[in-house]
């Protein structure tokens, strides 16, 4: 049982202290019976939460948690929504991403504006993300669902790119993309379309060159080229005039490119420059910003300069503490 | 009217030749009316990590502290302060945690890493990171502050220029919007000190 294994800080406690720990981070029933907000269609087969019928979440003291959402500010926001605030926006990456099979291996490109409505939030981000040394996956939807599913950065195990790296440590062999399909679909599927994850997952394993498109709501696609995003339809116009079997590096990144432009010029919810990755068999690289068709241009050399400065009230100076390097000098103690 | 929008906010923070600016507005309202002018917005962490919050005060307040929290955690565990990346990711391993019901405020962190490397990043509400070379901005103004500070931004600016432009950007932003202002609140920090300052400005 995980149960037993896991360490509390450095003591390990009894059983019965996890159990009454399990207990406060429950599933709020009464929340999901209540309204509509998702929840996990299937258990975690080594599930350490146990479930307290109508208790609700009770967060007391902010341990950290074990991983997985946590719903305790769903009643709240509820009740701002229906008292007529509206609820937020979220940070999308409109995006144009594809990716194409040629010769030798898989080529990924994706563009690099990120959206909040209508405005251009960042206008370099990185959407292709690392899931093993051999694959990588380009994002388009919501960013921190992009983020979230194929990063490592959560505890919690059921985020992709970690699994598989525990994954290859327990058989000691390289990833396949199928596994990481399989990964992503499960999630994204439990969560019945609500983290918001369109995906191209592309890599060589031993098997070969693979390409798949990943949905919302976990259907999946494997295909000689693919594109997604707001800008899928301008891309998927340039692969489908040009697409063909065989295609070496060079025609490949530049089929890409054009794909890629072709959605950053038409669509709206693309922009800024062409990012780029290639895999091949044993060897990957990544062309960050590969193309920049939109520089700015109206850059003024002599800069900004201001009339009238800005009045000060208050200044308050605290100096920080010099670091010190601690080297260590003499020998060290012997028995 | 959005949620974002009840109490009025905007945070901005800009990156210097090793240093980092961040300023925040100072007023707290309840939708139209001013019931505070020197709320405070931006936070320390430790003496290289600072973290501007805008949106909702109340989840701006509780973040602030769960944030404090972890980061004593971290201190006595692992005896040194957490580098401002390792904080951003710890920040948006929170809000995505809440992705279903998410906090309603946006962080703007600004710290110095390794080298006295200066490094910002802001996020939304559910913890997507930006990270950006120049300038982050956050908040109700966040469209006449993106605008600015487009503008006024050049690259490797030293720490008094760096002040001069932020507050321009802040004041000149905040006065096109009527729920964010009476006063500027900003923090320019060096490897040496850390300088706060608050500004005067329009009080409307």
């Amino acid at each position: 049982m995980d149960l037993l294994k896991v360490n509390w800080g450095r003591r390990k406690h009894s059983l019965f202290y996890y159990l009454f720990l399990a207990s406060k981070q429950l599933f709020p029933l009464d929340l999901y019976l209540f309204s509509p907000n998702p929840f996990r269609f299937d258990q975690p087969s080594s599930s350490s939460r146990l479930f307290d019928f109508g208790r609700m979440s009770q967060a007391g003291v902010d341990v950290p948690a074990k991983g997985g959402f946590s719903f305790d500010l769903c009643k709240r926001n509820d009740m701002l929504i229906q008292k007529g605030l509206k609820a937020p926006s979220f940070l999308k990456t409109g995006t144009t991403i594809v990716g194409l099979i040629f010769k030798d291996g898989v080529i990924l490109g994706a563009d690099t504006r990120a959206t909040e409505g209508p405005i251009v939030a960042d206008k370099n981000c990185e959407k292709i993300h690392y899931m093993a040394p051999n694959i990588y996956c380009c994002g388009a939807g919501t960013a921190a669902d992009t983020e979230a599913v194929t990063g490592i950065f959560l505890s919690n195990i059921d985020m992709v790119s970690s699994q598989l790296r525990l994954h290859r440590y327990q058989t000691g062999r390289d990833s396949r993309v199928i596994t990481a399909l399989t990964l992503l679909k499960k999630h994204l599927f439990s969560y019945q379309g609500h983290v918001s994850a369109a995906l191209v997952l592309g890599g060589v394993d031993i098997t070969g060159p693979h390409l798949h498109t990943i949905y919302p709501h976990g259907s999946t696609d494997t295909l000689p080229f693919a594109t997604m995003g707001s800008g899928s339809l301008a891309a998927m116009s340039v692969f489908e005039a040009k697409y063909k079997e065989g295609l070496t590096r060079d025609e490949g990144i530049k089929l890409v490119a054009e794909a890629i432009c072709s959605g950053i010029f038409n669509d709206l919810g693309s922009g800024s420059n062409v990012d780029i990755c290639v895999i091949t068999k044993g060897h990957k690289e990544y062309l960050r910003n590969y193309m920049e068709p939109n520089p700015r241009t109206y850059v003024s050399s002599k800069g900004y300069s201001f009339t009238k400065k800005t009045e000060v009230l208050r200044t308050k100076i605290t100096p920080l503490m010099e670091r010190v390097e601690i080297t260590e000098v003499g020998e060290a103690m012997e028995e | 009217m959005s949620i974002f929008e009840y109490n009025g906010s905007a945070v901005v923070a800009m990156v210097g030749k090793n240093c980092f600016a961040i300023a925040s507005d100072r007023r707290l309202g309840v939708q139209l009316q001013t019931i505070a002018t020197d709320f405070q917005r931006i936070s320390k962490i430790h003496d290289r990590v600072f973290i501007g919050l805008s949106g909702l005060a109340t989840d701006v307040q509780t973040l602030y502290q769960r944030l404090v929290f972890r980061h004593k955690l971290y201190q006595l565990r692992e005896e040194r302060d957490m580098k401002p990346e390792t904080f951003a990711s710890l920040v948006s391993a929170i809000l995505y945690e809440k992705r279903f019901g998410p906090y309603l405020c946006q962080p703007v962190i600004a710290g110095l890493g390794e080298d006295d490397k200066p490094f910002i990043c802001t996020m939304d509400s559910i913890g997507a990171k930006e990270l950006a070379k120049d300038f982050v901005v956050s908040g109700t103004a966040s469209e006449s502050l993106y605008g600015a500070c487009e503008a006024m931004y050049k690259p490797d600016m030293e720490a008094e220029e760096l002040f001069e432009t932020i507050s321009q950007a802040l004041l000149s932003s905040v006065d096109r919007d009527c729920l964010s202002g009476w006063g500027g609140h900003v923090y320019v920090v060096t490897p040496n000190e850390i300088k706060e300052r608050i500004l005067k400005g329009r009080m409307d």
